[in-house]
């Protein structure tokens, strides 16, 4: 547990969850802080710097997606959304707001913990590696992408999807591939993330997003990179 | 046509064969077609029965007066007639008495002239001619005595009137037809009486009056009575029509109005106009709509709240259950440091929580349900994939139990347009429960494909279902046995889950079992999206049932299960002939 960067931002206005959930993290050795209104979060993320926020969708004072979408403005920080409802439409609005990954209430402490150490994971020493796709630089060590020496932001999980495209540009890659070895999922879970990802990931990193030629799908596969 | 004319023979006569049928058949569809208009429309079946009775009334009318216009005109005719013919003959006679010493040939010279006057007597006119026959008594002479007007055939007489006055010297009278040169041919009145001649024997003298003028009268009055009756019916006919349209046409806008009420426009009501029983039925009739609409809103919304309830329900449950069970996962972590009755405790609380998390779940899928927020996510997938996971999946539970898991699948693909999830769900549901009902036997999981359809039978040999439960085993929280201890997890909704799951696909789930032989549950799902299940490709009995006891359609239409000789038990309304996909691979 220790050497792992472990400061976790909890947004959630049911206080018994944020106290038990802060009980659950600080086991697990990771170091909590909790706020229970939508609009103190920013003030909180901006004076603890958190490495991950646990956000509730449902906040008192300023609505779940919208603190998303604040926090993205400023930060790629990865974002778990802890969310009441499985329906179709508060997932997809929560994960096209920003959000990197979601944990459906009432989930067990493993799972929860699981996700966190998901979005966390570093490799422990990124080899120097320089990839290219398309007109793209991709700097592994330096976790950055360039277009003609231009850095183009992306979050951390946006970087891995990418990355994780890149270094295989032969491969078709399905849905649960890449749930698989970017997520880190294990099991089946909701493809919808790799579809509002790959959205986002294009909106960024595309020249023209309708007619993508980085991360190019390949109809009843997956995705792949590159030129089709 | 014979068998041996040609080689085009036998072609020909299938042509024929088949214009004929064709012919036949679109008959039968044209009658089909006015029988359909016929017991559909009430105003044709009014103005059909309103032209039939006042044709028949107009026929009847129409002949009763003819007759009697008829009688009215020949009556004073004949009496006139037979005075004349009276009145002639006795003269006749007077004459012939008064010569009676003539010569013979001086009686025929008599007998012309006798005619002759006769006929003067009618005047310049011609009112009706003259025949004198000799009455043929054997005398040679006599046979050459018949003599007429000149203008009329003596055959006009008609035999039976020569019989009778022939018979008894008294004037008779018939109808006849009165045959004139050139074959012109008249009614008219025959009459007829004897003279007695001094030499040759008795003579017959007949009048015959032609009523051509009478006869012209009736066809006038005839033609007449026809034209107006015709019109009549033709009237009465237009008037019905009319009539019953008032009527008709409001009540055929009040089955619209009513099919349209119906099919869910709740807002339809009739216009009323006036106070008369139409309006009456409008206004009625809107009552009804609008006291309908009322508690179909009432009964929607109370739905709507209680789906919602059970939806807030579930969603505000979810929160403290996930403190709880983190709470209780902490504890169930340490439980190593505790003693051994909190120890217990931890594992129990862990236990029952997964439970009531399963339950939640479950009721909040079934309230999704309910809500009709469930949607469909299709995909082609072959279903021997998806038995083969659910099999890996359950494998687990039936070791622990100790039952082996045997699958039956077609070496061919067995592919179907499905939501993988729930037709996973599904199975999963149904293999579990035939692992836990299956009393350690070998649990045995059959598909099947036909064009149309794929089919998974999932088949125990436990302790099987009682006549009527299985349909039961689909009601929400329904068990077996409630004194069973509930040893076995289950929220009681996975079969209600899984029957919502199969109609949302369009297929059909059935259940099928006999106490102590275990029970087998069928699924059938259609192989194209959208398409509805007409039949399955396995049945859903597995052996020969001892009478249709315990079979029940549940999730399609209902159907029995009928023996047969060739194949074991195929559900009724199957054809008969070999299924193809069955056996198939």
């Amino acid at each position: 547990m220790c050497g792992m960067k472990g400061r976790v931002l909890i947004v959630d206005d049911d206080t018994a969850l944020a106290e038990m959930l802060g009980i659950v993290l600080r086991n697990e050795g990771f170091d909590p802080t909790v706020v229970t209104r939508g609009d103190e979060v920013l003030a909180a993320f901006r004076e603890v710097k958190p490495d991950l926020v646990l956000l509730d969708l449902m906040l008192p004072g300023k609505d779940g997606i919208d603190v998303c979408k604040e926090i993205r403005l400023e930060s790629g920080v990865p974002i778990v959304m802890l969310t009441a409802k499985s329906d179709t439409v508060d997932v997809v609005v929560g994960l096209e707001s920003g959000a990197d990954d979601y944990v459906v209430k009432p989930f067990k402490p493993k799972e929860l913990v699981a996700r966190v150490r998901a979005r966390l994971r570093r490799s422990d020493d990124p080899k120097p590696e320089s990839l290219s796709i398309g007109d793209l630089d991709i700097d592994i060590a330096g976790h950055a992408v360039r277009r003609d020496g231009e850095t183009i932001p992306l979050t951390p999980l946006e970087f891995d999807l990418l990355a994780c495209l890149a270094r295989r540009p032969w491969q078709v890659f399905t849905r649960e591939e890449l749930l698989e070895k970017v997520w880190g999922y294990r099991h089946a879970a909701d493809t919808r993330l790799v579809n509002v990802h790959v959205q986002r990931l294009r909106s960024k990193v595309e020249r023209d997003p309708e007619h993508p030629e980085i991360v190019v799908t390949v109809r009843g596969v997956g995705y792949k990179a590159g030129p089709a | 046509m014979s068998t041996g004319t040609g080689p085009e023979t036998p072609g020909l006569r299938w042509r024929l064969l088949g214009a004929l049928t064709a012919v036949g058949r679109s008959a039968v569809r044209a009658l089909g077609r006015v029988t359909a208009v016929w017991q559909r429309s009430i105003q044709l079946r009014v103005v059909t029965a309103t032209l039939a009775l006042s044709l028949a009334v107009v026929v009847l009318l129409g002949a009763s007066l003819l007759r009697q216009v008829a009688d009215g005109l020949l009556d004073s005719q004949r009496e006139a007639a037979v005075a004349d013919a009276t009145a002639g003959i006795n003269t006749a006679q007077l004459q012939l008495d008064a010569a009676d010493d003539a010569e013979p040939a001086a009686v025929g010279q008599l007998l012309t002239q006798l005619v002759q006057d006769l006929v003067n007597r009618a005047g310049p006119g011609g009112l009706y001619d003259v025949v004198l026959v000799s009455s043929g008594d054997g005398d040679p002479s006599a046979a050459r005595s018949t003599r007429a007007s000149r203008r009329v055939d003596p055959t006009s007489v008609p035999t039976a009137l020569r019989e009778a006055v022939v018979a008894e010297p008294r004037v008779f009278s018939t109808y006849t037809e009165i045959v004139y040169p050139d074959d012109d041919v008249q009614p008219g009145l025959a009459v007829g009486g004897q003279i007695a001649a001094p030499v040759g024997g008795l003579y017959e003298i007949y009048y015959l009056f032609p009523l051509t003028e009478q006869q012209q009268t009736l066809d006038l009055v005839r033609r007449a009575l026809a034209t107006a009756g015709l019109l009549l019916v033709l009237l009465l006919g237009a008037i019905a029509g009319l009539v019953t349209r008032q009527v008709v046409t409001p009540v055929r806008l009040a089955a619209r109005i009513a099919e349209r009420f119906a099919s869910g426009r709740l807002e339809e009501r009739m216009s009323v106009r006036g106070r008369d029983d139409i309006a009456r039925l409008a206004s009625s009739f809107n009552q009804m709509a609008g006291s309908l609409q009322r508690q179909i809103t009432q009964l929607e919304d109370l739905s709507r709240v209680q789906q919602r309830f059970a939806s807030d329900v579930s969603h505000e449950l979810r929160t403290p259950l996930t403190t709880v069970r983190m709470a209780a996962d902490v504890l169930h972590e340490a439980r190593d440091d505790f003693d051994p009755a909190v120890r217990r405790s931890a594992e129990l609380l862990q236990d029952q929580l997964d439970r009531f998390e399963a339950l939640l779940t479950d009721l909040l899928e079934i309230s999704r349900f309910d809500a009709g927020a469930a949607a469909l996510e299709t995909e082609t997938a072959d279903l021997r994939d998806i038995v083969l996971a659910v099999v890996e999946s359950a494998l687990p539970v039936a070791q622990r139990i100790g039952t082996g898991l045997v699958t039956d699948l077609p070496e061919t693909p067995c592919t179907a347009d499905v939501d993988t999830r729930r037709v996973e769900r599904v199975l999963r549901n149904l293999v579990v429960n035939a692992v836990e009902h299956g009393e350690g036997r070998d649990v045995r999981v059959s598909v099947r494909a036909d064009e149309d359809a794929v089919a998974v039978c999932v088949r125990d040999h436990g302790v099987g279902l009682k006549p009527g439960e299985s349909s039961l085993v689909f009601h929400r929280f329904w068990r077996a046995d409630p004194a069973r201890a509930r040893t076995t997890g289950g929220s009681g909704l996975g079969l209600s889950i899984a029957l919502e799951d199969t109609r949302l696909h369009g297929g059909w789930l059935q259940a099928w079992g006999e106490p102590g032989q275990g029970s087998q549950f069928r699924l059938t799902l259609p192989r194209r999206a959208g398409a509805e299940v007409t039949r399955s490709p396995l049945p859903l009995a597995p052996v020969p049932p001892a009478g249709d006891r315990g079979v029940t359609g549940v999730g399609g239409p209902y159907r029995r299960l009928a023996a047969s000789a060739e194949t074991p038990v195929r559900p009724a309304g199957e054809p008969a002939p070999a299924r193809p996909g069955v056996g198939r691979g």
